[in-house]
């Protein structure tokens, strides 16, 4: 993050950014107080935390979980806490209440 | 035609799971203007230019040298967004007329402002824009002030809203005047496509999304975008609050497609304003008197959608 700013004879003509999405080396985490921490035994995978994370540091992956109860479900919804800014939209959102709201303590 | 009234998207499962806004970027944690944005380019897809107007979203999406967007994106100023977008649609179509670029391929250009580059400064090339038709779809996030340099007002704000420029106190009490009906004025251009969506209903604004994409000509999606800065609630209940604004009837999702209007969220049994006004605190000053005054006009614009559709899409105020 501290690196040394562009000097004007790197940049290119017209500001242009060439590296789309590069923000994604900005690490937002260190924003946060609370973070989300999902229950993947109450998941239900409605994915709506998924649809309203701003971020979007909320993601679906190809991951086999199953419940104790022996339903497998074969994608897992995971937070990127490198990113996650702790605005509590999908504890809010969450139907099921499986994502616990939990203080950052370091 | 009878193929567009399906809905594009009606499930979670509808979405793609491909994103094109990336994380890093400096909105405001609890800002719904991510979660529009990012919904915005899985509708779209990668064959998609996006023409920026000075705001929130532009501001904090691209600290130089970094940008969050994996689309061609380019800033503009305030006051023309749609001159620009105009002029990348007219770029295309010539380039394809000679041969430059594949005719089939669909190369999606979309206008992206807020309430202050819309509203205000920005009215002028998106009318001349809707006049000429080029085929961009205008989607404005409106989040009801400047926002971006400190929360004062615009022609958006609604009455009583606190800003920093309608600052509440002894003389004035918050703004005087109304909200602008910035959707009813595009729509008397008579363009193909209009819609006001709402973050909270996820699957009927990527749907009106995907429509406007589709529509042959201008099209303009206008988004609530709760501000938690501004409006003053607490981050987590951004999406809380947009669905309560359709469900109070202060917000109202519907859509015009070639003429034909239609009310995409019917609220059988709507809640008082006063659910919607209590949580935010730019309106903290409001009192029992000023509340009954809001509800009156939300109740007169409910009166006329339901006689512009001709049956009650917006029920009465039930108290819950």
């Amino acid at each position: 993050m501290s690196k040394a700013l562009l000097g004007w004879r790197e940049l290119k003509p017209g500001g242009i950014i060439e590296e789309p999405g590069n923000s994604s080396k900005r690490l937002t985490g260190d924003w946060r107080t609370f973070k989300p921490v999902i229950n993947q035994d109450k998941c239900t995978r409605c994915l709506r935390c998924w649809i309203v994370c701003p971020e979007p540091a909320i993601s679906v992956v190809d991951k086999q979980y199953s419940w104790p109860n022996g339903r497998s479900w074969k994608f897992t919804v995971e937070v990127n806490y490198d990113y996650c800014k702790g605005c509590g939209m999908c504890v809010e959102e969450c139907e099921p209440k499986a994502i616990d709201w939990v203080e950052e303590v370091k | 035609m009878s193929q567009m009234a399906k809905p594009f998207f009606r499930t979670v499962y509808d979405v793609p799971r491909e994103e094109y806004f990336a994380p890093g970027h400096g909105l405001c944690a609890g800002c719904t203007a991510g979660t529009i944005v990012k919904l915005l380019l899985k509708v779209a897809g990668p064959n998609t230019i996006v023409v920026n107007a000075t705001g929130c979203v532009e501001v904090s999406t691209t600290p130089y040298p970094y940008t969050s967007w994996e689309v061609p994106w380019i800033h503009v100023a305030f006051e023309n967004t749609a001159a620009v977008a105009s002029g990348i649609e007219s770029a295309i179509r010539v380039m394809k007329a000679k041969g430059r670029l594949d005719p089939s391929k669909q190369i999606n250009v979309i206008a992206l402002a807020g309430d202050g580059g819309t509203y205000d400064i920005g009215l002028q090339a998106l009318s001349g824009m809707l006049e000429r038709g080029h085929k961009v779809m205008y989607v404005l996030y409106d989040n009801e002030a400047y926002m971006n340099t400190g929360i004062q007002r615009s022609g958006s704000t609604p009455e009583f809203a606190w800003t920093t420029t309608t600052p509440v106190g002894s003389v004035l009490r918050g703004k005087v005047q109304q909200k602008k009906p910035i959707s009813d004025i595009v729509a008397a251009h008579k363009i193909p496509y209009v819609a006001t969506a709402n973050p909270g209903y996820f699957a009927d604004m990527m749907t009106k999304f995907k429509k406007g994409l589709e529509t042959n000509g201008p099209s303009f999606v206008h988004v609530i975008q709760p501000c938690t800065t501004g409006w003053k609630f607490d981050p987590r209940y951004g999406i809380v609050l947009s669905r309560l604004a359709t469900e109070t009837g202060i917000w109202i999702n519907w859509e015009l497609e070639n003429e034909q209007f239609r009310v995409t969220v019917p609220v059988p049994r709507r809640k008082p304003v006063r659910d919607y006004i209590k949580m935010q605190g730019r309106f903290s000053h409001l009192t029992d008197q000023d509340i009954e005054e809001i509800q009156k006009i939300v109740d007169q614009e409910a009166d006329r959608i339901n006689k512009m559709v001709g049956r009650t899409v917006i029920g009465p105020v039930v108290e819950q």
